[in-house]
């Protein structure tokens, strides 16, 4: 996470855990269909959903780009379900391109 | 294990609690000792179904039951019903507001995904009274 100069919002504790991917999305229908667990969250969102969708697909880290925080009960909403939440500068594509480049894969359907 | 049923009521447009039923049936089937595969699966199905009756019904409600065998989500509402169920189970097919989909909804993926996180699928809409869904997911040796 030191690659994309991202700050931790909350969940510190949890930023050992290792992810198995990442995706970058701004529509939350598609990580519903497509995660399945283990998985960093990319996006620029920064409603509550956001971290419903996550809980919901197992998602265990969140990374807001664009340098988009949260609301503090989104942070505490993330914070009870025991999610690590970042945020970056960089935009959704650099950000990505960063992390691929570090050994960090995308979900590919099967 | 005996049957374990719940009921979750939802309220129209209350998009600040949103999610919270299919929060609390994620935690009871964790509770339950299920594995994470099915409760995952569930828990997609259950916020897709209680997303659409925030974003779409009148109000309803999500209960879900638990036996041996399977775990079935009920989501019922009070209308204003589906007017062709057939092009509603269409991806990409919504009639969500541009609001909803400034929330990252509303990309016609609902109906299509709670169906394939379920092993058997049933969705009946009657206009003006309400639409009906059962979704039911079967235990496996491991599950």
């Amino acid at each position: 996470m030191e690659k994309v100069k991202a700050k931790v919002l909350c969940g510190s504790e949890f930023l050992d855990t290792e992810v198995q991917y990442a995706f970058g999305s701004d529509l939350m229908s598609d990580v519903l269909a497509y995660v399945k667990g283990n998985t960093l969250l990319l996006t620029g969102l920064t409603n509550p959903q956001v971290i419903r969708t996550a809980e919901m697909a197992d998602v265990v880290a969140i990374l807001f780009v664009r340098g988009k925080i949260p609301g503090k009960d989104v942070i505490d909403l993330a914070a009870e379900n025991s999610m690590a939440v970042l945020t970056t500068k960089y935009t959704l594509y650099t950000t990505s391109g960063i992390l691929y480049s570090e050994g960090l894969r995308g979900i590919e359907e099967d | 294990m005996d049957n374990i049923r719940y009921d979750f009521k939802i309220e129209k447009d209350d998009f600040e609690r949103a999610g919270e039923a299919s929060s609390n049936i994620k935690k009871i089937l964790r509770q339950l000792g299920l594995n994470s595969g099915i409760i995952r699966r569930v828990a997609i199905a259950a916020y897709e179904a209680e997303m659409n009756l925030v974003i779409h019904s009148n109000g309803g409600s999500i209960t879900i039951e638990i036996d041996p065998r399977k775990v079935t989500i009920y989501a019922n509402d009070r209308g204003p019903g589906i007017k062709d169920v057939d092009l509603a189970m269409k991806e990409g097919y919504s009639t969500a507001s541009d609001r909803i989909r400034e929330m990252g909804f509303g990309a016609g993926m609902g109906l299509p995904n709670m169906k394939k996180c379920s092993d058997d699928f049933s969705i009946k809409s009657i206009l003006k009274q309400g639409t009906f869904i059962v979704m039911k997911m079967f235990l496996k040796d491991g599950d």
